[in-house]
Parts: structure tokens; sequence; C-alpha cells
């Protein structure tokens, strides 16, 4: 049923992943350095989510990210070197070091800032989508949260008003099974926590393998198409799991050792790596090439953060109020 | 030139805005519904008639909702004004006004913006707790917001257009017994003023002198401003002459107004509606006292709401709101300092 892209499309998907992946273990080892500031939260493991979903998104197409962007973020398009630089708080940031890990984002590749309250970034994902519609736009916007958002009030009110406005909103549930360190299963009576409540709302739903890039392309694909058309929202909620804990400090030992097993066995960069050279779309040399040239410009943009200077003091007086963005 | 009740104020602000710039959208709960009543207070009445629902929007009972499309469509060039019904509904909507509304250019190192107005009706009208609150002071106090509260037809028109030219997020607190609004309320104050027909906007941070006097400086906002002038009437009789200031915006704040003032009489008192406890005025309280302690001649008196919540039974609340007797007695105490 699912069908691989053509070879183009296809290494563009897994270098994104594979960018993520190996961006995520950067940062990882950054701060177990304790050279870089604050806290993280990674997304190792749910590349597919990001990349499937916002690969064929148009550059002004806008997407919303949670306080777990950084593979939304590098899916998008936002530049891996201001990425890594505002994780160290520098003035070359995506935010001018203003933002951190939870907030990264740059709208002129259409990723909105990211959101670090749980549910935060739905409403304001509609409020996107409104001005779409009234602008005479065809544009759609992404909304990604998390397990855990679908019960906030702000999951609830959103679909309603997306419903009955028919935006050009699709809603992403990445359920990872924990919302933080509690199993969704205590705090939510079913079992797609997002897909089976659509119906309350009169929105269309799909239930989808998270770890199968090609799945979630596809799903995108057909959520995309109904948004643009005029068809109102959708609901996708993709299976997947993190690979490390909620947090920094998160050891995971909540989680039973079985499940981590068979999810870690569904590795979504491993298995999309497997299908590339399954289907011989290139060898494995030329998959090498690519992976030494990610790891190379990681390299050169965690040199280039570290040696980066911070922002002058006065700038943290800026940006309260708006300013005609003259920065 | 037309004489002009607040709430028609501040729909001919907002509908001259709508017709100038296709930006400006009205949303909110029973916004334009035939034969309702135009937000709860008549000021959206009509508008659809004009501009058609899909720029005055109807929402279901869904505050988060509300904030939240006026914060992600402001980022996306639009100018929406959400009308909350009554004040006391923003705390339903806290999250996308303090977390998201207010942080969002910061966060972004100034590179998205959000410019909103969220309309929010305040002040005790014999309505209980609920629909009665004065909140100015719990968004003074939040960095990215800008607080507005007119208290005259002519300062409504011209600082709605303001607040919709604002590239931020402004919060507009509009005072139920101000607005002579069809809807009658009781205790209303008539505020029907002349309004200039064309264009013209008030520029934030400027308080206007409604009374000039020489003895003590009454700085007091909304209601207060009236009761305030109230109060001056009779205690000129009595020889004490109270130059009173209403400071129109809170975020920014006219001090410099006040401190000439204040180099005038030597005495200063605060007025507002909003509680006692970390009220505005303590504020503006604490601003003379680091700054400008040397030109009083006796203590800073505050006049405000008493720590609770606001009772329904009139004598009760005309008792806890502050009333142009608690102002007179505040100052004959102060001239005796």
């Amino acid at each position: 049923m699912k069908k691989m892209p053509e070879k183009k499309k296809a290494l563009g998907m897994y270098e994104r992943m594979y960018l993520i992946r190996k961006y995520e273990e950067r940062i990882y080892y950054l701060f177990l350095e304790g050279i870089m500031p604050g806290t993280i939260h990674q997304s190792t493991g749910q590349e597919a989510c990001a990349v499937g979903m916002l690969y064929d998104l148009r550059l002004d197409d806008y997407m919303a990210s949670t306080h777990r962007p950084a593979g939304h973020d590098l899916a998008k398009g936002v530049s891996l070197r201001s990425m890594m630089c505002e994780m160290f708080g520098k003035a070359d940031g995506c935010c001018n070091g203003k933002g951190g890990a939870m907030h990264t984002g740059d709208v002129a590749v259409g990723a909105l800032t990211a959101n670090a309250i749980v549910g935060g970034n739905l409403p304001i994902a509609a409020g996107v989508a409104l001005a779409y519609q009234m602008q005479n736009k065809d544009n759609v916007v992404v909304s990604f949260f998390g397990d855990g958002a679908t019960n906030e009030g702000s999951f609830h009110e959103t679909l309603n008003g997306a419903a009955i406005w028919k935006l050009p909103v699709i809603f992403v549930c990445e359920n990872n099974l924990y919302s933080a360190t509690t199993s969704i299963k205590i705090t939510c009576n079913k079992e797609n926590v997002a897909a089976d409540r659509a119906g309350s709302y009169n929105i269309p739903a799909e239930v989808v393998d998270g770890n199968d890039v090609l799945a979630v392309n596809e799903a995108a694909a057909r959520a995309i198409n109904r948004a643009r058309k005029g068809d109102g929202p959708t609901i996708l909620e993709l299976k997947t799991y993190r690979h490390g804990g909620h947090s920094r400090n998160d050891a995971c030992g909540y989680r039973p050792k079985e499940e981590e097993k068979l999810w870690f066995s569904r590795d979504p960069v491993t298995m999309f790596r497997a299908l590339i050279l399954e289907k011989s779309l290139v060898g494995e040399e030329e998959l090498l090439t690519i992976e030494k040239r990610i790891e190379d410009d990681i390299d050169e943009a965690v040199e280039y953060a570290k040696n980066a200077p911070f922002p002058a003091l006065e700038t943290a007086m800026t940006d309260v109020y708006w300013n005609g963005g003259k920065n | 030139m037309a004489k002009m009740s607040i709430a028609d104020a501040l729909k001919s602000a907002i509908a001259e805005e709508m017709r100038a710039n296709p930006a400006v959208y009205c949303i909110g709960e029973d916004e334009d519904i035939p034969g309702g009543m135009g937000g709860a207070f008549t000021v959206t009445k009509g508008l659809a008639d004009e501009f058609g629902s899909k720029r005055v929007i109807n929402t279901p009972i869904s505050e988060i909702l509300i904030a939240g499309v006026c914060v992600g469509s402001s980022m996306m060039g639009m100018r929406p004004v959400a009308d909350l019904q009554y004040g006391d509904f923003l705390f339903c909507m806290m999250d996308q006004i303090v977390n998201q509304a207010a942080k969002m250019c910061y966060m972004s190192g100034g590179k998205v913006h959000v410019p909103m107005v969220m309309r929010a009706p305040c002040g005790a009208s014999n309505r209980g707790a609920q629909h009665a609150q004065s909140l100015e002071s719990y968004f003074t106090h939040v960095p990215g917001l800008k607080v507005i509260c007119p208290s005259t037809s002519y300062d409504a028109k011209g600082l709605m257009k303001e607040a919709i030219r604002d590239d931020n997020p402004v919060i507009v607190f509009e005072h139920k017994l101000l607005y002579g609004s069809k809807r009658k309320e009781k205790d209303a104050i008539d505020t029907a003023g002349d309004v200039p027909d064309g264009d013209y906007t008030i520029p934030f941070g400027k308080a206007a002198i409604r009374r000039e006097g020489k003895d003590i400086t009454i700085v007091a906002n909304l209601l207060m401003s009236y009761k305030a002038q109230e109060a001056a009437t009779i205690l000129a009789k009595e020889g004490i002459e109270c130059e009173v200031i209403d400071p129109r915006t809170l975020v920014p704040f006219d001090y410099e107004t006040v401190v000439e003032s204040v180099r005038k009489t030597g005495r200063l008192m605060i007025v507002h509606e909003d509680n006692y406890n970390c009220g505005w005025g303590a504020q503006v309280a604490s601003y003379f006292a680091e700054n400008e302690i040397f030109l009083l001649d006796a203590p800073i008196s505050r006049v405000a709401a008493y720590d609770t919540p606001v009772p329904f039974s009139p004598p009760l609340e005309n008792y806890v709101i502050p009333s142009k007797e608690r102002i007179i007695e505040a100052a004959r105490r102060l001239m005796k300092a």
C-alpha cells in the first residue's frame, strides 16, 4: 500500500531524519559535558512524525510545535546553526538567545515560536488558519502536540472551533504513550486519545504508525489536501515512542523493559534506512557519504555556537514590545 | 461632532478602523446575533450588517479559543478586536494572554508580534462577585501587555483607534456603569459627550486633567474619576481644591503629569475600584516614595475597594466599592496631616 517516493524525495526525507537523530544525540552529549545551559526535551525516536508530516509543506505553510521542538524545527527548515546557537543562549540563535530549547522556531521558514505550555499552540494554530481563510490563501498549518495535551481544555475548545469554521489546520497528536512520566492509560479511557475523540467534533481522524515515515507522509498528504481544498481540519494520531526520558534527568524507570525493547526494535531511522537499501534507491556507500556530511555539518554548528558571542546585555530590554522589527 | 455614549464611541472607532483596514475584525461570544445584544453591552451590535459575519465572528463559549485565535491570527497580519463580555472571563484565557500573547514577541527575538485588542467590561454593578471585578492591576504586572481604561466618549474613540493600530496586545477595560448603552444599568453615569466625526487617535501614556486644583492631587480611573470629581465639587465648598487626574492608560503610565501636579499640591491621593492590596495605586505610591518623596507634604492616601470579593447585596457592594464619601473623608484627613 505504501509507495516508496522517488529517489530525491526519499533521500531528502532520510537526510532530515538522520539530521534530527544526530542533532539530538549531540545535544545529549553536550549536556552530559555540562557546557549547555537549561534543560532538554528530546525528540529522538519520533523523527518519522516530524519529517513525514512536514516534508511536503510549502515554506509559507506554518507549523506550531511544543516543548519538544527540535525535530519539527529541523524538519521545517530552521537552520542548524541558528538552532545550535539558541541552545547555547547565543546572539545568533533563532530567537536571539531569548527563547531557548523550548521556544525555537523561525517564521521565515514557517516555524512558529515553539510553545512550552501543553496544549498552548492549538488555538494559536487555529488563529493562523483563520487568518489564511480571511486572507483567501490556500495555506495550511500543522499543530503538533503530545498525548497529554488531549486532556487540556484548549484541545477541546480548539477542535470544536476549527470544526465549525472548517479551518485549514491539521492536528497532529504524537502519542508516545507517556505524558511526562505518566502513562496515558491512567489519564484517559480512550485508547486513541486524539482520534477516538474526533467524532465528538465531527472531524475526520486517522491512527497512523508514527515510526513509519512513509505511512505518516501519506496520511499527511491526505490531510493537507483536505485542508487546502477548504474541507477543514483533520486529526492524525501518530503512535510513536521516545527513545529517551521526558527531560534531562528522566531515566524512564516507569517504562516496562519489554515495551522499550519492542519499540526500540522499530527505530524509524533504522527502518527507513533499511528500506532505502532494500529498494536499491542507493547503495550503502552513498548513504554513508550523506551521513558523514550531516555529521560534519553538526560539528561545524557546534563549533560555531560554542565560539559565538552571547547577546549584549541591553538586548534583554528590547522586544518586550514590538519595535517594528528594527533589531 | 456628535453626542455619543461610550458604547457608541467604541463602536464608531471599531467601525472606522474596519472600513480603513481589512485586517481588522471583531470576535467574541454573541458578537452580532440578530435579536441579540451585541456582546453583553451593545458595543458590536449592528457591525455585522455592514461588515458581514466573516468579519464579525460569533464564537462558541470558549475563551481559550477566542484568545488563542487572536494570538495566531494577529501574528499573521490580522488585527482582532475581541469582546470578552465580562472582564472576569479573562481568567479563563489567562494562559493565552499572559504566557502567549504577552511573551511571543520577546521569546521569538522580535520576529513575531501580536497586535490584538481584548475588550474587557469591568466594575461592580449588582451582579455578584464573578461579574464585577476591576482587574487592571493583574495585567499591569505583565511585561508585554498594554493596559488602557477610557472613561469618556472622546477618549473611548481615540484610545480604541490607537489600540487597534498598536502593534502589541492591548487590554481595554471598559466600565459597565459608564457605557451609557441601551442596556440600562442601575447607578450608571451619563457619559454622553461630544465625539468628532472623523479620524483621531489619543496617544497612550498621556493623562487627562479632569479638574484643576491647588491642594490635593487625586489620581483616579474609570468610574472613580467621576466619583473623585463629585467629591472635589463638595470639597471645594469647604475650601479644599482638588486636582483630578485620569491616567487614561495604566501601561504606559504618565508619571510626569502626576509629578507636575504634586509639585503644585504637595498631596497625593490615588483612587481605584481595583482592590487595595497591590492595586495599581500601590505602584504609583511606591514611585513617589522612591523618586519624589520630597514633593510630598503629607503621607500618600489610597482609596480602593476593600480586599473582599465583590458582594451582591447593594448596601454591601456600595460599602466595599469606594464612594465619594470615602474620598471626601480621605481628603479631609490629608489636609490635616
